[in-house]
């Protein structure tokens, strides 16, 4: 973007909004909203600590493993309903309603079902994370070329061999981007999974800073825990650009 | 039956086929592939010579009727055919090199073995040197090359051939048709080519069954008396050559909308 003949880099409106954010937390509208400086300081100061790193730990092991099975289970899934029409007509009225569904209301259920500990937190960003994997995998399945899938049959692919040398990478770049998005809404599952346990991890630390008022530490952490999501998401879309090369060239 | 004498490759016996919504693409086709020979199947479309040459690859059923190939009925795709697709069907993701060694892949040929059959053939294609690219590097010609030398490589004795050269442009095709000529010879291999090409079928075949639409029936079998130890050029002035095109287009203008 040029302004008045000068280069603005793309980042450069995050600046404003800093500036924007040092200034009203300085003016002192309200308690809840403490000066950008501030947060930083804080978030140099409580990263290091123990709590803050059991709690990153237990996120880390829920995360990988919710998004974990999400992947696994998913990518296979929405191939196999790509590619069977009887397996997607039985599973599909189930993930469109799974993927519409505020799944927030479940996590209580879970709790119910799988105690208030991290089982509960990884079946929740496992819900988060699944839907769209599998019906970006489906949709991804469902548009390769017919004669691909006849040019293995032609050369004597058995079903295993046509599912892993032609239809997993035939979907790769609709299956990544599912992938991108899994990820993205497992960041939410983890969180909100701790949020509603709030026994285990962030959601306990969340739990201390808000009922205690500590905004400082509050913003902190929500601050550490958005650019993790964003790393995550940018990490995805740069792999996702690496195969979009053929994802242009494969008709 | 009246051509057991001839040794055919590919004997296609009172073959139909009817897809839903009892739409009949073929119906009742008898028609012998002779070994060795380059058949065209030659008409216009709606005439099921792309659905013939689908069942006969194994990856259509015939409603009824049965496809031998050397004297044993067809169920389904088998080593003894192998298939050319009309839009190549490469895997954009593989280079030229695992591209032609994908049907040698599937049946478990050591890698090191099966790139050194797949070097052979890319280099009999004209390929040589294209073994790391990737498909969308190459122009449509030489993508199908690649489908070609990927057929050839699994060393079927039937090649089949779904208008291999439609989706490849004008000066390419014709280049492509001398190098299939000289490859007919060298591979000993039987060809059954679909095309509605009538100056392509007469070119490349040494016999060429004309199809029909409506009901779909062979309308007749010509083989081109053309001498084909001349160059290119003189073989498209050959009097055999336009003689024969004539013939066909004469028996097929009024089946053209």
């Amino acid at each position: 973007m040029r302004i008045a003949g000068y280069n603005i880099p793309m980042m450069a409106s995050l600046l404003i909004w800093a500036v924007a954010w040092e200034v009203i937390g300085r003016a002192g509208v309200s308690f809840i909203l403490p000066p950008l400086s501030a947060v930083l300081v804080k978030m140099v100061e409580i990263v290091p600590q123990a709590n803050f790193l059991i709690a990153l730990g237990i996120t880390a092991r829920c995360f990988l493993w919710g998004v974990g099975l999400a992947i696994v289970i998913g990518v296979p899934l929405g191939v196999l309903m790509g590619r069977s029409v009887i397996l997607d007509r039985l599973v599909l009225p189930w993930v469109n309603m799974f993927i519409s569904a505020p799944l927030s209301a479940l996590v209580p259920v879970l709790m119910v079902l799988f105690g208030f500990g991290e089982e509960t937190v990884i079946i929740t960003t496992f819900l988060f994370a699944v839907w769209i994997i599998i019906l970006n995998a489906r949709a991804g399945v469902m548009q390769i070329s017919p004669s691909l899938v006849e040019m293995a049959r032609s050369f004597g692919a058995t079903g295993w061999q046509a599912f892993s040398s032609i239809y997993v990478w035939a979907a790769l770049p609709e299956i990544l981007a599912g992938v991108r998005i899994g990820v993205i809404r497992g960041v939410k599952g983890v969180i909100v999974g701790q949020l509603l346990v709030s026994v285990v991890g962030f959601g306990k630390l969340f739990e201390i800073y808000s009922s205690n008022f500590l905004m400082l530490h509050f913003w902190a952490l929500l601050l550490v825990l958005f650019f993790f999501a964003f790393l995550f998401a940018e990490g995805l879309a740069w792999a996702e650009r690496k195969v979009e090369y053929y994802a242009a060239n494969r008709a | 039956m009246m051509m057991a004498a001839v040794d055919a490759a590919v004997s296609v016996r009172g073959v139909s086929k009817v897809y839903a919504g009892n739409v009949q693409a073929l119906n009742n086709m008898t028609l012998d592939f002779p070994r060795g020979q380059l058949t065209s199947l030659l008409g216009p479309s709606g005439c099921g010579k792309t659905t013939l040459l689908k069942i006969i690859a194994g990856l259509l059923e015939p409603t009824s009727g049965e496809i031998l190939v050397n004297g044993r009925p067809v169920a389904g795709p088998g080593r003894d055919r192998a298939f050319v697709f009309q839009d190549f069907a490469l895997m954009p993701w593989a280079s030229v090199i695992r591209n032609v060694a994908f049907g040698l892949e599937l049946r478990g040929v050591p890698l090191s073995e099966r790139e050194g059959v797949a070097e052979k053939y890319i280099k009999a294609v004209g390929l040589a040197g294209f073994e790391r690219k990737f498909p969308h590097q190459l122009s449509g010609g030489m993508r199908q090359r690649v489908g070609l030398a990927r057929a050839l490589a699994v060393n079927a004795d039937v090649l089949l051939m779904d208008e291999p050269f439609s989706a490849v442009d004008e000066q390419n095709r014709r280049k492509f048709q001398e190098d299939m000529l000289a490859l007919v010879a060298d591979e000993k291999k039987t060809f059954i080519f679909v095309t509605h090409s009538i100056e392509e079928a007469v070119y490349i075949s040494d016999r060429i069954a004309v199809l029909l639409p409506r009901p779909s029936r062979v309308s007749e079998v010509i083989e081109p008396k053309i001498d084909r130890h001349v160059s290119p050029d003189a073989m498209r002035r050959d009097p055999g050559y336009l003689d024969t095109v004539e013939r066909i287009w004469a028996s097929l203008r009024s089946y053209v909308e």
